[in-house]
């Protein structure tokens, strides 16, 4: 049950290419998570290769539409689609089984209906073939249109999958902070959506297009963990931060 | 002459006063649709600009406004209100005057709004937001003359862009308004001209005795000054000598943090405790009017200041302007040194104390050009279509409008009048429904058509929204600073976001003139107590980062090929013959490049002379070529004159790395994706209200803005490239912050004459450039391979492929 140290984690990434040959070519982060071994990917999503489960957070679609429909600025339509393609490349290189979205997969409840006839046909094509699991979030209570399954919480094998953070959690998947890490490394800050991970919880970083953050330091994160979490950054490369 | 009414002219004789020449002129052309009066400062400009409305509004008994006065500072508007109460009470005048600016009380602008005075004091962004009410046409009925101050630091910005249409649609509302302009002396008087009146017709100019010449000098000191650096802390004893030797010193400073960190130093050593004070636009407003009111009743013997007192206010005491640091630009300089000596006949008297070893160079050019009556200033080019959007939205959100109306009263403003239908129709575009080449429902309407074809808001809550992000002022992000501990303590003053977020608990700053400690982040509220003890860590909060001009940069050019060094200090004479000595000294006909290593890296200096946003560019663009070239460029700092940049391997032939077609190409393949474009689209998108700094969510949660300006930016450039918000970036970006005109220029200048030098090491001119601050790391594969450097050190990660 305990989280990975430095040394095991080479050890690990070896394993996990030998038996799950995707793992190599994501720049990915594996990780023990208890006894169950997880890939952070450079995207931010999370691939679970003993199950063949990949989990994505607070994907936001339609963002932009709701938005403008409530007479706010008109920003570039585009996020749904670019958030869409992203999740696309994701599924290609894992081929999962099961594709759990971790809540506020859509902006709001009227968001899904409103999203144009191109992302409507994206998502069906990457539902297709695939269970697929929306999780409900605070911004999307409630069955969300698409075909699939909406549920508040999922437990799979011995992992607990939720959109907002319990407050004892048990081998926890949770989403809905979007955590970002800033990091200054000479005299550059650097910031990224990250992972925040401890013995029993793992919060998701953000994975739409249009989604603000919040700093791992902030006070939001104190009563979620005991000790401070550990960091994993995406981007080109999942990097562990070792500090 | 138009005769004064008995009670003007008593006021005047009373007084031993007798008018101006200028002041009559005035007066006597009162009746032109648009009139422009030239005077420095001091010369009486306000009176010569509100003496024929007081006659009007005394003679026929006006009801309603009559004028309507702008300037570019709240502060300004304050002033003149108390300037203008003085005589209109002493004559008994029937005459309200109100001021009303972002700091006046919302009832307040309700009840000014219904009932207006007949003379109010206003600011451009607050007559944006008063024509953005559906009950304007009420509130503007029966306005006679519309008086714009300081016009000439107003035209070379956007907020001056904004305030043209905001008179454009004024004039739309009342057609018989008449404009008058107050104008500091300028290069171009003309295009001063062409910018106030109605376009196509020009104004008439009058101009004032613009007075004896100055009496400007550099700072002789002990000391040389440092070879880098801007805070010219070596000075401080000598002035200080001058502040005791004189009634009233204003010292300017170019930077807020310049200011601060000199304050401070001038305390150090102000063993005689004389009165001196600070003043810079991060300092709270409260503060800020304590020091302005201490200047006014003469309490204080010298300010500390910014450019926030280039402006306005009339203080007749000053009789000393010391400018600290290079000028850059010697019309700021002229009207910088008009501050001095308020009194007409009088010459100003002003001393120029260069910063560092370069700015001895610059300061001495910059006395022979006023001395030569050489001003400075570039055309500005076409209005700029960011700020017409939000016109566009203003006047939507002030009710149903006809698109060939407005197109028409656009046209009216200089800066618009070649825009064609198209742009205009664009803009509309991008204001009706975003703009986007995807078709999208009928939610993404911001304005919608009437059966009759007006254009209106499709939602009554976009209104609000419009309204509390009307201007154009390109604040950074700051937060307020204050000091923790008790409620409601006191706003010390505001610190830019990214200085904020660099400091951890017990760092201490300075502001207001005072070294705090950093204890915490709260809200959006800096927390800090006070320290006494410690030195301070340099506040970086900046004020404008203005680049050398383009005619200054030539004369420090020909002063190095004329070798008549005479007039510089013997420090740096010494310093030019040695680099003439160890290398070469830069020409304008010839572009010299210096090759050498140090400290392990291998570096080329280039000596553009462009500005320092320019050779910025230039360094992006360089070290864009050297990593295609494998050549490992790490970094580079620009200065006004020179470039630096550095590698891990060394540059054989930089002159290839300058052909100038390949700049050109680059700028276009690379320009889109870098840095300095994103921060341009920022303050695009800001104006043309994609990104609203305010809403009332934002008030809440305290978050900045809602998206980040970087995504959308990258989202529009992948699926939206023609987009009208991406085409004004470039256009901006190529005119301001990248400044590509200015490498241009240097390209012509030289012609593809370069001249290589290889060292053995830094050279005399080469080396302030590694003692700069502001160096910028190179992104891309370098930034991968240190952070990846970084990763196998502090780092692990377990990534396989590269």
């Amino acid at each position: 049950m305990r989280f990975s140290p430095r040394r095991d984690m080479k050890n690990d990434l070896e394993a996990a290419s030998d038996h799950h040959g995707h793992a190599q070519h994501m720049n990915g982060y594996s990780f023990r998570f208890g006894d169950t071994q997880l890939t952070a990917l450079p995207s931010g999503a999370l691939y679970w290769p003993g199950a063949k489960i990949l989990c994505v957070s607070d994907l936001h679609l339609g963002k932009s539409e709701r938005v403008a429909r409530l007479g706010g600025p008109l920003v570039p339509p585009y996020e749904s689609q670019e958030t869409l393609l992203k999740l696309k490349t994701d599924i290609d290189k894992t081929a999962p089984n099961t594709v759990i979205c971790l809540g506020d997969s859509f902006d709001d409840a009227l968001a899904a209906s409103k999203l144009g006839p191109q992302e409507m046909a994206s998502v069906s094509n990457l539902q297709n073939g695939r269970e697929w699991i929306w999780i409900e979030g605070n911004h999307d209570p409630g069955p969300v249109g698409f075909s699939g399954i909406t549920q508040s919480t999922l437990n799979r094998q011995e992992l607990n999958f939720c959109h907002i953070g319990t407050v004892a959690p048990q081998q926890e998947i949770s989403g809905h902070y979007h955590p970002k890490k800033t990091i200054t490394l000479k005299g550059r800050r650097i910031t990224r959506p990250c992972f925040l991970i401890s013995n029993s919880r793992i919060i998701m970083p953000a994975y739409g297009t249009y989604t603000g953050g919040l700093n791992s330091d902030n006070p939001a994160f104190i009563p979620l963990f005991d000790t401070p979490p550990k960091i994993i950054l995406t981007g080109r490369t999942a990097i562990y931060l070792n500090s | 002459m138009r005769e004064l009414p008995p009670v003007f002219q008593n006021w005047i004789s009373n007084r031993g006063w007798s008018l101006h020449p200028h002041q009559i002129a005035m007066l006597n052309s009162a009746e032109l649709p648009a009139n422009l009066l030239i005077a420095p400062t001091g010369g009486g400009k306000t009176l010569a600009g509100f003496l024929p409305s007081l006659v009007e509004i005394t003679e026929n008994s006006h009801v309603g406004l009559h004028t309507l006065y702008i300037s570019p500072l709240k502060a300004l508007a304050a002033d003149i209100k108390r300037n203008l109460k003085n005589p209109v009470t002493e004559m008994g005048l029937p005459i309200r005057i109100d001021d009303r600016t972002g700091d006046t009380s919302y009832t307040k602008k309700r009840q000014q709004r219904a009932d207006p005075p007949h003379i109010l004091l206003t600011t451009p962004e607050s007559l944006a937001l008063m024509l953005s009410y559906e009950d304007c046409a009420r509130t503007f009925a029966g306005l006679q003359r519309v008086i714009i101050d300081e016009i000439h630091a107003l035209a070379e910005s956007k907020r001056g862009d904004q305030l043209m249409l905001c008179v454009s649609r004024l004039q739309a509302l009342c057609p018989k308004i008449r404009r008058v302009g107050l104008s500091a002396t300028v290069e171009d008087p003309e295009a001063m001209a062409r910018y106030l009146a109605q376009a196509p017709s020009l104004s008439p100019i009058q101009y004032a005795d613009p007075g004896p010449d100055p009496n400007i000098s550099m700072l002789q000191t002990e000391t040389a000054p440092p070879w880098s650096g801007g805070g010219a802390a070596y000075a401080i004893p000598e002035v200080l000598e001058q502040v005791r030797q004189h009634k009233t010193t204003l010292i300017f400073h170019n930077t807020r943090a310049q200011a601060e960190i000199f304050f401070h130093n001038l305390w150090m050593v102000n063993t005689e405790g004389l009165p001196i004070g600070i003043h810079h636009g991060s300092l709270d407003r409260a503060q800020r009017d304590k020091v302005e009111a201490a200047m006014v009743a003469g309490h204080l013997r010298a300010i500390v200041c910014t450019g926030s007192l280039d402006l306005g206010i009339d203080w007749g005491d000053v009789d000393l302007v010391i400018q600290i640091g290079a000028p850059k630009n010697v019309k700021r300089l002229v009207q910088r040194i008009g501050r001095a000596n308020h009194q007409f006949n009088a010459p100003s008297k002003a001393i120029l104390v260069p910063a560092n070893r370069f700015e001895i160079i610059e300061c001495v050019a910059a006395l022979e050009a006023v001395k030569d009556k050489e001003l400075d200033g570039n055309p500005r080019g076409p209005g700029p279509l960011d700020v017409l959007t939000q016109h566009i939205l203003i006047r939507a959100t002030s009710g149903p409008f006809n698109a060939d109306h407005l197109f028409q009263e656009i046209k009216t403003v200089g800066a618009y009048q070649s825009i064609t239908r198209q742009e205009f129709d664009t803009c509309l575009e991008y204001c009706a429904t975003g703009g986007y080449a995807l078709k999208r429902y009928d939610q993404w309407r911001r304005l919608k058509q009437n059966a009759d074809g007006q254009w209106h808001l499709r939602d009554p809550r976009s209104a609000q929204n419009i309204r509390m992000n009307i201007g154009t002022i390109q604040d950074t992000d700051t937060l307020k600073v204050k000091l923790r501990g008790g409620r409601g303590s006191k706003i010390l003053g505001e610190v830019e976001e990214a200085f904020a977020a660099t400091l951890i608990k017990g760092d201490t700053f300075l502001i207001g003139g005072e070294i705090v400690r950093y204890e915490g982040l709260r809200d959006v509220v800096v927390e800090v107590s006070r320290d006494a003890k410690k030195k301070p860590k340099i506040a970086t909060f900046s004020g404008s980062k203005f680049s050398t001009s383009t005619q200054l940069s030539h004369r420090i050019l020909r002063m190095f090929e004329a070798r008549n060094w005479d007039m510089l200090p013997n420090h740096t004479q010494k310093w030019l013959q040695l680099q003439a000595e160890m290398s070469k000294l830069p020409t304008s006909q010839n572009l010299l490049l210096e090759t050498f290593e140090h400290d392990g890296r291998h570096h080329l200096c280039l000596y553009g002379f462009a500005g320092r946003n320019a050779l910025q560019t230039l360094g992006l663009l360089l070290t864009h070529r050297m990593e295609k070239a494998d050549l490992h460029p790490m970094g580079f700092v620009a200065t006004d004159y020179a470039l630096l940049i550095w590698g891990l391997d060394p540059i054989s032939d930089p002159a290839a790395l300058m052909s100038p077609d390949g700049l050109r190409e680059g700028l276009d393949t690379w320009l889109a994706g870098n840095a300095v474009m994103k921060r341009t689209f920022r303050t695009t998108a800001i104006i043309a209200c994609l990104i609203e700094r305010n809403t009332t969510s934002s008030r809440k949660s305290g978050r900045q803005t809602l998206f980040s300006s970087d995504i959308l930016y990258d989202t529009l450039r992948k699926y939206d490239p023609d987009h009208l918000l991406l085409s004004i970036t470039k256009t901006e970006a190529l005119r301001g912050l990248v400044d590509f005109g200015r490498i241009e220029e240097m390209l012509t200048r030289t012609r593809g004459r370069i001249t290589h030098v290889e060292t053995s090491g830094i050279t005399p001119l080469s080396a302030p450039l590694f003692l700069e601050v502001g160096k910028i790391p190179i992104k891309g594969a370098a930034e991968d391979r240190l952070l990846l450097e970084a990763a196998n050190a502090v780092l692990s990660k377990t990534g396989h492929e590269k």
